[in-house]
């Protein structure tokens, strides 16, 4: 399985890192905290690391390293816009029940 | 629920630790305001996909002010209660505003600063400026998904003490954490700098719809410095507007215009000037109470020529700034146009050929003072690493001290960088003399009566001595908003005294305070009752999940004393979690957190054990 990005949400990507000027893509990541369960972490990558395992998605690179990849198998990363809000969100099989914040989740 | 923005590498925040920051242009005539997400700064729209609010605040007899376009729409049949480009009457005393007596509004003159007779009472400046900022912070809340952690906010660089003042209090009256006052033109240039990474010298023309700036500013290595400003805060479009309106009552032989007429005139006014800017004629019809019918059409030759002057204005406090800083034209690698008022074809003229050369437009002149405040606000809030960029700002008039005569001593000079502490040695002039009367103003002139008074206060208890003995040492610092303190120390008694210089402008600390209380009142009883919501259905998930953990894998993964100390924790959290107390409520979730971070640590290996030897992730946790 793969992670993959939703078109609009690779368009957005793309578009971030061109007004950025710099970057190799994206990094998709899981840190614990606490007991609250696990929370998503979505940053910009200027350097791989010699562990990250990469994905390709509408020309998006996604690299992600191979312990949150346990947590983050068949993950569809998507750009949604709700009301005057508008992001990113993970689309991820293996929750269980995530904490209504979309920040953070159980498996 | 939130929704994720991709962090710098390294700077991703803890879960709802989010550091939502905003830059907010609080203009004459618009404000705006803008963020960084996903590492690019945007504008926040309204639900309609407005970005510009219209400064314009209408008070309802029913106590709650309408702001914006709704407002604005309204300027006309309810003059006396829609306040228009309150902006010019921040920190402001009646005779302060040049042309205020043009204007429909019903002025109480207080010390200081004006106040404007409503529907819902008095209301200060201040008060006016802090509707337009709940209206923005709530948008910006609604498009962020939280609660701001702070704004920039920022004003002309020509705003003086008062007027900082008074644009920060309103702020904190509408709940808003105020990162940082920044000068517009400074705002303008970081979001130039950043965007196409310049080097060199330039000049910041802005002209606003109320407000003329001008900032020479230099970029190197990525860093800001400002040279020089000058400009004049009582200058923008809605000079032009008036030009164009006396034309207009003029043309028409508009004998008496009644207070309704002349707003339905100004704003046709300024429609038919920013028709000018893309068409060559633009027509103007109306019918006046009196039932007079006009049918006018302004061409945009007329146009130029009737305000010509007023571009003249702009040029006298270019020259100066230019001369402060040192620079000839040469010198300058770019200039740079701010302002709605710089898309009026004759001022892109005239500043290409002053300058001689083409002005840089790139950005939207509208939105790039905003942009530029919402990357600073970033970088204050630590979403940006801080070592990338660096900011220097200057003071805009000089700050000084009365002495005999009514002279005043310059202590700290116009255009000194920010932050800065200065410190000038005064004495006695009578024999015996104890004490010494203190008073700070600001200003360029000679004569105190000509410069603004901030303050005075007085140092007491001087040892008597001859006259001259004195060693009064009296010390300067403004702060990175631009704002001052000052103390006075006798060297050779010790005996000292300071003031934080709340501006004279007639908002006393007391007032300020009874308008928190009163705004607070409802906010604070709203605020606490939200945060004890969101804290209880924090806490309560935590302990679901907590308590789902531990029957999973508690007996495997946890010594007795381990299991006993999360059992504490959760045992505070529910006690805690029927009282009305929030911030116990998150502290003892805190806790609970810190007691499990080893253990969710653990579980998460352990899944991983299982996963790698084959076991589906689901069913990990049966
Ligand atoms: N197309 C246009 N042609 C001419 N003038 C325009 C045009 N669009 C906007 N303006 C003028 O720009 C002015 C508003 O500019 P802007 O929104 O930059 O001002 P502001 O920031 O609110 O004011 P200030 O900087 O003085 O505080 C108004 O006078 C408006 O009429
Ligand atoms: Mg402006």
């Amino acid at each position: 399985m793969a992670i993959t990005l939703s078109e609009r949400a690779a368009n957005r990507v793309q578009k971030f890192l061109d007004q950025r000027g710099k970057g190799v893509g994206l990094r998709l990541g899981v840190r614990t905290s606490g007991c609250s369960g696990m929370a998503y972490t979505l940053e910009f990558v200027d350097e791989t690391l010699p562990d990250d395992i990469a994905f390709v998605s509408y020309g998006v690179t996604v690299l992600i390293d191979p312990k949150s990849l346990t947590f983050l198998e068949g993950t569809e990363l998507d750009f949604v816009r709700e009301g005057l809000n508008e992001g990113f969100k993970f689309n991820n099989p293996n929750v269980k029940n995530s904490c209504g914040c979309g920040e953070s989740f159980n498996v | 629920m939130a929704l994720l923005h991709i962090a710098e590498p390294g700077l991703c925040a803890d879960p709802h630790q989010h550091r939502l920051a905003v830059g907010i242009d609080l203009g004459t005539t618009n404000s705006l305001v803008a963020t960084v997400r996903s590492g690019s700064a945007a504008v926040l729209e309204d639900e309609s996909g407005r970005a510009l609010l219209p400064s314009v605040v209408r008070y309802r007899q029913n106590g709650i002010p309408e702001v914006g376009l709704a407002a604005q729409l309204r300027q006309t049949d309810d003059p006396h209660n829609t306040i228009a480009s309150v902006k010019r009457f921040m920190g402001r005393g009646l005779k302060d505003v040049p042309g205020a007596s043009a204007t429909p509004y019903r002025f109480v003159d207080a010390p200081g600063m004006v106040r404007i007779e409503t529907h819902a009472g008095v209301k200060s400046p201040v008060e006016v400026s802090a509707e337009i900022l709940k209206v923005l912070r709530s948008r910006a809340e609604a498009s962020l998904g939280g609660e701001l952690t702070g704004a920039v906010i920022t004003v002309p660089a020509y705003f003086d003490d008062a007027q900082r003042q008074a644009t920060k209090d309103a702020a904190r009256l509408a709940g808003l954490n105020v990162l940082r006052l920044l000068n517009e033109p400074t705002a303008a240039a970081i979001a130039y700098g950043l965007d196409t990474a310049s080097q060199g010298t330039f000049c910041i023309y802005d002209l606003g719809g109320g407000t003329f700036d001008i900032s020479i500013l230099r970029l190197r290595q990525g860093i800001f410095e400002v040279v020089a400003t000058n400009g004049d805060s009582a200058l923008g479009g809605d000079d032009f507007d008036e030009c164009i309106y006396r034309w207009i009552v003029e043309q028409g032989g508009v004998a008496e215009a009644s207070v309704t007429d002349s707003r339905l005139l100004l704003s046709l006014a300024r429609k038919a000037k920013e028709t000018l800017t893309g068409h060559d004629e633009a027509r103007i019809r109306a019918t006046l109470a009196s039932g007079v019918e006009l049918d006018l059409s302004l061409a945009a030759e007329t146009f130029f020529a009737l305000t010509a002057g007023l571009i003249a204005k702009t040029l006298g406090p270019t020259r100066k700034a230019l001369r402060d800083a040192g620079l000839g034209m040469d010198d300058i690698d770019g200039v740079v146009l701010v302002g709605g008022s710089t898309r009026m074809r004759h001022v892109r003229a005239a500043v290409a050929d002053f300058f001689k050369r083409e002005p840089l437009t790139n950005l939207d002149p509208d939105k790039v003072v905003a942009l530029g405040a919402a990357m600073q606000a970033n970088l204050l809030v630590g979403n940006h690493k801080t070592d990338d960029w660096l900011l220097l700002d200057v003071i805009p008039l000089s700050l000084g001290l009365e002495t005999m005569g009514g002279l005043v001593e310059k202590v700290v000079p116009r255009n000194a960088t920010l932050p800065v502490a200065r410190a000038q040695e005064f004495t006695t002039f009578k024999d015996g003399q104890t004490a010494i009367s203190i008073h700070v103003v600001q200003g360029e002139r000679e004569l105190v009566g000509d410069c603004r008074s901030l303050a005075r206060f007085e140092l007491r208890g001087i040892p008597p001595m001859v006259a001259g003995a004195a060693r009064i040492r009296v010390a300067f610092q403004v702060d990175a908003d631009g704002l001052l303190s000052v103390s006075a120390h006798e060297q050779t008694s010790g005996v000292q005294t300071a003031i934080e210089v709340k501006p004279s402008y007639g908002l006393g600390d007391d007032e300020i305070a009874r308008m928190l209380q009163d705004s607070f009142t409802h906010a604070k009883n709203d605020m606490d009752a939200r945060n004890l919501r969101e804290q209880r259905v924090d806490g309560l998930r935590l302990l679901e999940a907590t308590q789902a953990a531990l029957d999973a894998d508690g007996l495997r993964l946890l010594s007795d004393t381990e299991r006993i100390a999360i059992g504490r924790a959760m045992d505070t959290l529910q006690v805690l979690l029927n009282g009305q107390d929030h911030v116990a409520i998150k502290r003892a979730a805190d806790s609970l957190n810190r007691a499990t971070a080893q253990f969710a640590a653990r579980r998460m290996d352990a899944s991983i054990q299982r996963a790698l030897t084959g076991r589906r992730l689901d069913a990990i946790e049966a």
